[in-house]
């Protein structure tokens, strides 16, 4: 169950279903849930699933021994964000991954954030992410975060918080797009009577950005490629849907293969130069020389060619330390050193158990905080308390005591609720928001809105996909 | 001292193998305790080699090939003068803060078993770093019994102080992964060493770990001798862990299997005394 009243996205602090007063951005969503007799729904929510299928759009669940690829629930009822919520949080944004930028080519570069004593020297060398190959060059354009997932909750009508930053490989961008697509197709009446921000054009900004971050020795009309681990990654199918989109190849580690330092595509034509990989694949397997020896999804001598300026890796190597959740509790200090503002988006305050009050704290609080492994991602591995039976939390308590440098603790916040579709007709669901933050060497480009993900489960507070949760539309107002 | 060393890494192909690519960390660099007076790489077949340098300051060759090879042939020749400093490596290149050296990798991971032993080891006593460091010294050199075979070069640390027996490799990372835990900066070395006249151990490339101390910086330990880094040690690369200082990692296509052989010869210029031994698949350093 939920802790309090939530925040809800439709009316406010006050009782979602009850006939509280509506927020002015949801009034004609309102009205039509109330007017729109419910058979209309169902039928419109079973042509949503059929879309669904017919796209293919699945998504692999690690660990899940019923089936390998199922489909991610779609609401039909879309989150709502009005255009000064949104310009709000684009401006915060725009400035953190700014800030995560300045921050990575420093930690790889002059070092002054660790001088200077913002983050201890130790969080950034003794993690498995900080890839010392990055110090003896510059990556192109100093730009090391093209593609970032910022994850967003909100508590309140003016509380946003951040509560990851997602600087590898985030995905998900692919259900932004398609939940667009099968909302226009299914109430096209809906976009009729709202003035929604589009977001078709994100796989255009994400090709202008990946251009524009193509090294100086590329050609006028760079060679962009994706670069997948292939059809048994969990995020497959939004690899190839992006490539389509995008109008590149997608290509796998035996499709490439370097010469003097340059990185070459096979095609029928014959080899074809590359110059900037958007890649899915983790650092650990890029390079079978460089990395994990054991690797047959790298291309050999990638590192070589990338040190050598003559091709970009998007995101580059080394981002992973930007996602470790220990670094991120630093990044309001992060923020402020590098941009010399205060930041625009506040964090979640976070107990980083490596620090012995912290930890004591959070072993004797573990049933009310939310305990999550500093490198973990997708859901997996975190403690809720307040939905933790005992004997989870006993056994939580003990991984925690064996290794409290893995993990960090948060208060459980309320995530704000939006009306959902569930058995039992509309009632208030958690949800946040992962807008895709595009940073090129031009500009940072935010198509307005990004995925909204719903956690299900009637209290929930966990929205990852992999763990039950669903997604919804994102509308951004234009007026 | 004058250390000659003649080193041949011979891969033999089961068909031509194509898009040969070695990285190869094979080059010695100066410090306070070793000149290197000359040295050469040579690969039997054409291609090109550039050398370069990694993030740990290691001097690295990238050779190419430019066609398919049957066989191939990295000839290694030099001449270093070494000078004793009590196994204190001053004067070198350090390109990495010290925390980096604290970090663990899957080959240098302590078990909880290693953690147990290196708390042993080192418990009572002078808790001087270098003091600590030579009670675990001795205890590893102790406690695991040197004979090839067992272990392999992807054998990590767990598994061959479970088995309580490997090569100079293995006991290098058991003396990190247990000198890491106790908080310790610890690197792992590749090189080579001279034995004495009546050495009986088969001499490949040797292996050794070096431990930051406060005071006087970086010390060469030497499990599989149970000593400290001498006149007889060549250091060529560093790294967190075989893995980064791997004499040679590559990568072909096609080729089949591959059989791989190493000859080796250690001596003084002078005197000419030799002792050579090849090995068989493995690529492990068996010092």
């Amino acid at each position: 169950m939920a802790l309090a009243k939530a925040f809800d996205e439709m009316t406010g602090p006050g009782d979602a279903l009850a006939g509280a007063a509506v927020r002015d951005a949801y009034d004609a969503l309102k009205s039509w849930l109330d007017t729109t007799p419910p058979e209309h729904f169902n039928t419109r929510r079973s042509q949503a699933e059929m879309l669904f299928r017919r796209i293919g759009i699945t998504f692999a669940v690690y660990g899940s021994s019923d089936s390998t690829e199922r489909l991610i629930p779609f609401d039909i009822i879309p989150r709502v964000l009005t255009k000064p919520e949104w310009s709000f949080l684009e401006r915060g944004l725009k400035q953190r991954v700014t800030a995560l930028n300045m921050f990575l080519n420093d930690i790889y570069g002059a070092e002054e954030c660790i001088k200077a004593g913002v983050i201890p020297a130790d969080l950034v060398y003794r993690n498995q992410h900080y890839q010392m190959e990055m110090r003896s060059f510059r990556v192109p354009h100093d730009l090391y975060v093209h593609i970032a997932g910022i994850d967003i909750v909100r508590t309140g009508e003016n509380d946003f918080f951040v509560l990851e930053d997602n600087a590898r490989t985030p995905s998900g961008v692919s259900y932004m797009l398609e939940n667009r697509e099968v909302m226009l197709r299914l109430f096209p009446e809906l976009f009729s009577r709202h003035r929604v921000a589009p977001v078709e054009n994100y796989p255009d900004e994400l090709l202008a950005t990946l251009r524009s971050l193509a090294p100086q020795s590329a050609t006028r009309d760079p060679t962009v490629v994706l670069l997948t681990p292939g059809r048994y990654n969990s995020a497959f199918y939004e690899h190839s849907f992006l490539a389509d989109k995008l109008g590149v190849e997608l290509v796998e580690a035996t499709d490439l293969f370097t010469k003097d330092d340059v990185v070459y595509m096979r095609t029928t034509e014959g080899p074809r130069r590359v110059d900037v990989i958007y890649r899915r694949l983790d650092d650990d397997f890029i390079d079978p020389l460089v990395f994990r020896p054991d690797s047959v999804l790298g291309v050999p001598g990638l590192m070589n060619a990338y040190e050598r300026g003559n091709v970009t890796l998007s995101n580059a190597v080394g981002t992973g330390i930007a996602d470790d959740k220990a670094v991120y509790s630093y990044m309001p200090e992060i923020v402020k050193f590098f941009t010399g503002e205060e930041p625009i988006l506040h964090n979640v305050p976070t107990y980083r158990c490596r620090e012995k009050e912290a930890f004591s704290y959070v072993m004797d609080n573990l049933k009310d905080l939310v305990v999550k492994e500093v490198n973990g991602s997708g859901g997996y591995g975190m403690l809720v308390g307040p939905h933790a039976t005992r004997r989870e939390i006993e056994e939580f308590g003990r991984r925690l005591k064996h290794a409290p440098d893995g993990f960090i603790a948060q208060p459980t916040l309320s995530l704000s609720t939006c009306p959902t579709f569930v058995a039992s007709g509309v009632a208030p669901r958690h949800v946040d928001l992962r807008p895709f933050v595009l940073a090129g060497a031009d500009e940072i480009r935010i198509v307005p809105g990004g995925l909204t993900r719903v956690a299900l489960k009637e209290g929930s507070l966990v929205v990852n996909s992999s763990q039950g949760g669903g997604t919804k539309d994102t509308w951004v107002l234009d007026a | 001292m004058r250390i000659r060393v003649l080193h041949d890494t011979i891969y033999t192909y089961e068909q031509p193998a194509r898009g040969l690519i070695q990285v190869l960390r094979l080059t010695p660099r100066d410090h306070d305790g070793q000149h290197v007076r000359e040295w050469r790489i040579e690969p039997s077949v054409d291609g090109r080699l550039t050398a370069r340098e990694d993030g740990f300051g290691n001097i690295v060759h990238w050779f190419t090939a430019d066609d398919a090879a049957e066989a191939l042939t990295v000839r290694v020749t030099g001449e270093v003068e070494t000078f004793d400093t009590s196994g204190i490596v001053r004067g070198g290149v350090e390109r990495l803060p010290e925390p980096f050296y604290l970090r663990d990798t899957s080959l240098t991971l302590p078990s909880a078993e290693i953690q147990a032993f290196a708390g042993k080891a080192t418990a009572g006593g002078d808790q001087s770093r270098l003091s600590v460091l030579h009670r675990l010294l001795e205890a590893v050199h102790e406690r695991i019994e040197f004979e090839p075979g067992p272990t392999s070069a992807s054998t990590t640390a767990m598994e061959s102080f479970e088995v309580g027996k490997g090569v100079c490799q293995d006991l290098a990372h058991i003396f990190i992964a247990a000198a890491r835990h106790l908080e310790i900066p610890t690197r792992y070395v590749s090189g080579y060493f001279l034995h004495d006249d009546d050495g009986e151990d088969p001499s490949a490339g040797h292996a050794w770990a070096e431990a930051l101390l406060p005071d006087l910086g970086w010390i060469g330990f030497d499990a599989a001798n149970g000593v400290s880094a001498t006149e007889a040690h060549v250091r060529v690369a560093i790294g967190l862990d075989y893995l980064g200082a791997a004499p040679i990692r590559g990568s072909r296509v096609g080729g089949g299997t591959e059989k791989l052989e190493v000859r080796l010869k250690v001596d003084e210029p002078q005197r000419g005394q030799s002792q050579t031994q090849s090995q068989g698949t493995q690529r492990q350093s068996q010092g």
